[in-house]
């Protein structure tokens, strides 16, 4: 029984993380048809920002972490729009995602030439103290990165639904020539998906972080295991990812301690085809419909 | 056509010229740098079909790849001639491709990609993990070069001349296919799975027997790379080398006939190339990679094109 | 399509010209992983060399000649790494550095061998030194010589009746954990969990999960560095009270870094360190970061020491002859009195395995604490 919890709230925070990462995924496709091949590359790098605020500016972490979060916010938000996926998208899906397959090449050994190539210890922002849960131990972080991504998403409803802004991107999303004509400026709602996705990413990167270490490879199964999530949960629904999110990471722990841990890697995989075929529209997703 | 079809073939000759002197020239590892060109050649030609011409984004293809090769290795260790390898490897990567096509008639192109990814980690799970089969993290040593009609390709330029050879018979047979009146019901699904449906063109059958015949040429590519490096291990054929045939293919020019063969050379003589720096230069191809795809994501065979044609001129081509 | 083919032509035979050897330099290409799976492991053996080979050619190089050490990547691609090595042969080399992954090295040591150019590896997997290559040569221990070890210390200094394995699943881990197996059965310890994980794995609960609840008197724990930092934490947190034992990695300064306070405890079999309580180990270790800015781990200690070993040899015989340097290599012995560079004594059997000194080490107040000092195999 403490097995079962112990592996539970292990799998739910993988999860969270997955969530967060999942959600930023899907805001790029609805807005913008934007399939962001680097989003795990995405979330290594933020931690490596701070790294270097911390290790060349001399900034204390409280301090480094804010500077993360504002390159993060230029470069994988402003910078991956008007960079990457402007001159591109107008050509379509298939060169965008080629291009960003070739931008996690780019950060993954950009990262690795120019900072470090090994795995790097990273601070943590909060306490690292267990609590002991019904025979479990349970880590303060693992309780963090739920919650933490349950009020990103929490948050991410309100906005979208309940403020101004927020409908506008919904409305730009559901149907861009429409969204013009009423005078929404679209370019600047789009750009918005995309700085809210830099700031999901680098949320991510600080949770994990300190847990996972950072290191230039740490993209390369988070972004797919994401994506999955997304189309597990449903892709046009944010509730959709946290779903998706969460029950890949419980799954994969369950599988890897009861059934076969040589191929837990494979579990994203039958997860998805399953869906695919079952259920298309995904878990909680409504068919042939695009919301935010 | 006409005014560059002439000067195209000349071309080509000139080129089929060049690669059959090229190794007299060269030592033991220019020989071996043009063998691997044209294994993965023909597994870069074989995605061109599925996503130039059928338009599907595949992220199997090196599984395909790996499943030939252990084919090869596990028949021609065991004493089996290379040919056998050869036919099982095909009809198996045939089948298979079939199959995983399922799935590319049920969703969008960009689900596709990862189902195509997922089926890559459970191929690569499987050759390491079945270790009474494959021999798992080990992998397959002493894979012997075959003797063809009595002819044994031991040194390199005899198993370069193999190389080429199957090369040219996939070439041709690719060439064949492409003008045959299957070869344009890819290309009208690619324009327009809308319109070539409209036209009586069977789209589920044709997306599926683009993806199956891509995925043989994957095998056939395999069944020669494991004579080649004659030593196979699982993860040459995980999801690295089928980001890198993609993107072959990509900056070749996807769709075009001989985007496969500039891709693949680009790829396997870049590390060459750009020797002078050192470790950076697969940053430099991501950054040429970008580049590429932000002014002619049709490739450097398109860009080739825009620079021939005056821009009045250019239309999309059925057979480009 | 023609200008591209003369340009890899041109290409190709430009690298043919250009590492043809001039009269006054040695040919010592290292052949490595700089990027993908060994990209660390690679770097660390690269720096390593290149740093006794800026060394020796300060002071005046080889037998009055400079060492020059063209790099090539592997991709840590056993085909790539083939390419690469044909290269490095046709460049008439004398002796080939790297590479580290036991894949690479067995399909490259065989082109090695038929152009009879010693070849000095920093894999460890069991089986390269046993095909009877008669170039192939380590500088470090290969799996069958330090799992013995570890094996006799988990008998003799645990008294341990059962044991949990955890390993990672890449040829690395594989081989170390059928080798450990087999040295278990041989010593009638069972095997009461036996745990794959995956390389890059960053949740491990459910790993300690398994080890935890097969209630083993000792877990030894088979990863690569940031993996088993991840262990430990993990295992740390959900209280796990069992001894855990490592071979090298585990007890490693880039681990414990990693892990913070829950490296301590761990104990286990040091081949070969940075942190050996010997001074010129000690001394390379401030050398090497004084130069890279990091901390180089074994590979790096391997790259070093395989440099100054052909150093030595070549300087015994006198002269720059691969079939008698590899001839010479086998059964000889170098101490640091002898040749500084090699920092701890060493001698290369007939298979090209490397023997010398290694430590029981465990992990107190965040520091790596040997315990006590093997000696070597054979006198």
């Amino acid at each position: 029984m403490a097995d079962l919890l112990q592996l539970l709230v292990a799998g739910l925070a993988t999860g969270g993380i997955y969530a967060l990462v999942a959600i930023g995924f899907v805001l790029l496709w609805q807005t913008s048809q934007t399939i962001n091949f680097a989003q795990g590359e995405f979330v290594m790098l933020p931690a490596f920002f701070v790294l270097a605020a911390m290790k060349f500016g001399g900034l204390s972490f409280p301090l480094a972490m804010l500077v993360g979060l504002a390159v993060s916010a230029v470069v994988l938000g402003l910078l991956f729009k008007r960079l990457v996926v402007d001159p591109i998208i107008r050509h379509g899906v298939l060169p965008l995602v080629i291009s960003t397959i070739a931008l996690a090449i780019f950060f993954k050994e950009g990262v690795k030439e120019f900072y470090a190539a090994d795995a790097q210890p990273f601070p943590a922002a909060w306490a690292t103290t267990n609590l002991s849960l019904g025979g479990a131990v349970v880590s303060v972080q693992s309780l963090v990165i739920i919650a933490a991504a349950v009020a990103a998403v929490a948050a991410l409803q309100y906005f979208l639904a309940g403020t101004r802004t927020g409908r506008r991107m919904q409305a730009t999303a559901q149907n861009p020539a429409l969204a013009r004509v009423l005078g929404i400026p679209v370019e600047r709602m789009i750009l918005y998906t995309f700085l809210i996705n830099a700031a999901l990413v680098a949320l991510a990167s600080f949770l994990v972080s300190p847990i996972y270490l950072a290191k230039f490879t740490n993209g390369e199964t988070l972004g797919l295991v994401a994506f999955v999530a997304a189309i597990v949960g449903g892709f046009n629904q944010v509730r959709g990812a946290i779903v998706g999110g969460l029950l890949l990471g419980v799954v994969d722990n369950f599988v890897a301690a009861y059934w076969s841990a040589q191929y837990r890697a494979a579990i994203p995989l039958f997860l998805l085809i399953a869906v695919i075929l079952f259920r298309p529209q995904g878990l909680l997703g409504r068919a042939e419909e695009r919301t935010v | 056509m006409t005014l560059g079809g002439r000067a195209r073939i000349a071309v080509a000759f000139a080129a089929a010229a060049l690669l059959v002197l090229a190794p007299f020239g060269l030592k033991p590892y220019g020989i071996y740098l043009l063998s691997l060109w044209a294994v993965t050649t023909i597994a870069a030609i074989g995605l061109n079909l599925t996503l130039g011409y059928a338009g599907q984004i595949s992220l199997a293809q090196a599984s395909f790849v790996g499943i030939g090769a252990y084919t090869a290795a596990l028949l021609t260790t065991q004493g089996w001639p290379l040919w056998s390898a050869f036919l099982l490897a095909t009809a198996l990567c045939f089948v298979i491709g079939w199959v995983l096509g399922y799935p590319a008639l049920r969703v969008q192109h960009h689900y596709l990609a990862f189902v195509t990814l997922s089926f890559a980690t459970l191929v690569f799970l499987i050759l390491r993990n079945e270790e009474w089969l494959t021999k798992g993290v080990y992998g397959i040593s002493g894979i012997p070069r075959p003797t063809v009609l009595g002819w044994s390709t031991k040194n390199p330029i005899d198993f370069y001349f193999f190389c080429l050879a199957m090369l040219a018979l996939v070439t041709a047979a690719t060439w064949w296919l492409i003008r045959s009146p299957w070869g344009r019901a890819f290309t009208a699904l690619r324009e327009n799975p809308i319109r070539a449906d409209s036209l009586g063109v069977d789209v589920r059958r044709y997306t599926l027997i683009a993806f199956a015949i891509g995925s043989a040429l994957g095998g056939i590519s395999g069944v020669l790379y494991a004579p080649l490096v004659q030593f196979i291990e699982p993860t040459a054929f995980a999801l690295n080398l089928s980001l890198n045939l993609l993107l072959m293919v990509i900056v070749g020019g996807s769709g075009y006939f001989f985007g496969p063969f500039l891709g693949a050379a680009v790829s396997v003589l870049l590390p060459e190339w750009l020797r002078f720096s050192e470790g950076l230069y697969l940053i430099l191809y991501a950054v040429f990679v970008m580049v590429l795809m932000a002014f002619c994501p049709s490739g450097l065979l398109g860009l080739a094109e825009r620079f021939r044609k005056p821009a009045a001129a250019r239309r999309p081509e059925s057979a480009r | 399509m023609k200008p591209w083919i003369r340009t890899a032509l041109a290409a190709a035979l430009a690298v043919g010209a250009a590492t043809a050897t001039a009269q006054q330099t040695v040919n010592m290409p290292i052949v490595i992983e700089l990027s993908g799976a060994g990209a660390v492991s690679g770097t660390n053996f690269r720096d390593g060399a290149v740093l006794a080979i800026d060394e020796i050619n300060a002071r005046g190089g080889i037998l009055g000649r400079k060492i020059v050490a063209p790099q090539s990547d592997t991709q840590s691609n056993p085909g790539v790494s083939r390419a690469q090595v044909q290269k490095a042969i046709d460049g008439n080399p004398y002796v080939i550095l790297g590479p580290v992954f036991s894949g690479s090295v067995k399909v490259n040591m065989i082109l090695a061998q038929q152009a009879e150019v010693p070849q000095i590896t920093g894999a460890e997997a069991a089986d390269i030194t046993q095909a009877g290559n008669p170039y192939i040569f380590r500088t470090s221990f290969g799996q069958q010589m330090s799992m013995p070890k570890i094996a006799n210390y988990i008998r003799d200094g645990l008294k341990a009746k059962t044991v949990a394995v955890l390993w990672v699943n890449n040829d690395f881990g594989k081989g170390g954990r059928d080798t450990f197996i087999k040295e278990m059965a041989a010593r009638n310890i069972k095997v009461v969990a036996d745990v794959s994980t995956e390389s890059g794995q960053v949740d491990f609960a459910a790993d300690v999960v398994k080890v935890k609840g097969a209630n083993a008197d000792a877990i030894f724990v088979y990863t690569n560095e940031e993996e088993s930092a991840r262990f430990l934490r993990e295992a740390r947190k959900q209280g796990v009270k069992t001894p855990l034992i490592g071979e090298t990695t585990l007890l490693g300064q880039k681990v414990i870094e990693l892990a913070g306070e829950a490296a301590n405890g761990v104990r286990g079999h040091v081949g070969l360190t940075v942190d050996a309580p010997v001074a010129p180990v000690l001394a390379f270790r401030e050398r090497f970061f004084k130069r890279y800015n990091y901390l180089p781990d074994h590979n790096g200690l391997k790259g070093y020491t395989g440099v100054y070993a052909v150093k030595h040899a070549t300087e015994k015989i006198g002269k720059f002859d691969r079939k008698l340097l590899a001839k010479t290599m086998h059964g000889l012995t170098i101490t640091p009195e002898q040749e500084p560079g090699i920092l701890m004594e060493a001698t290369w059997d007939a298979n090209g395995d490397i023997d010398r000194i290694s430590f029981l080490a465990e992990v107190v107040d965040g520091k790596q604490k040997v315990v006590s000092i093997l000696p070597k195999l054979r006198k």
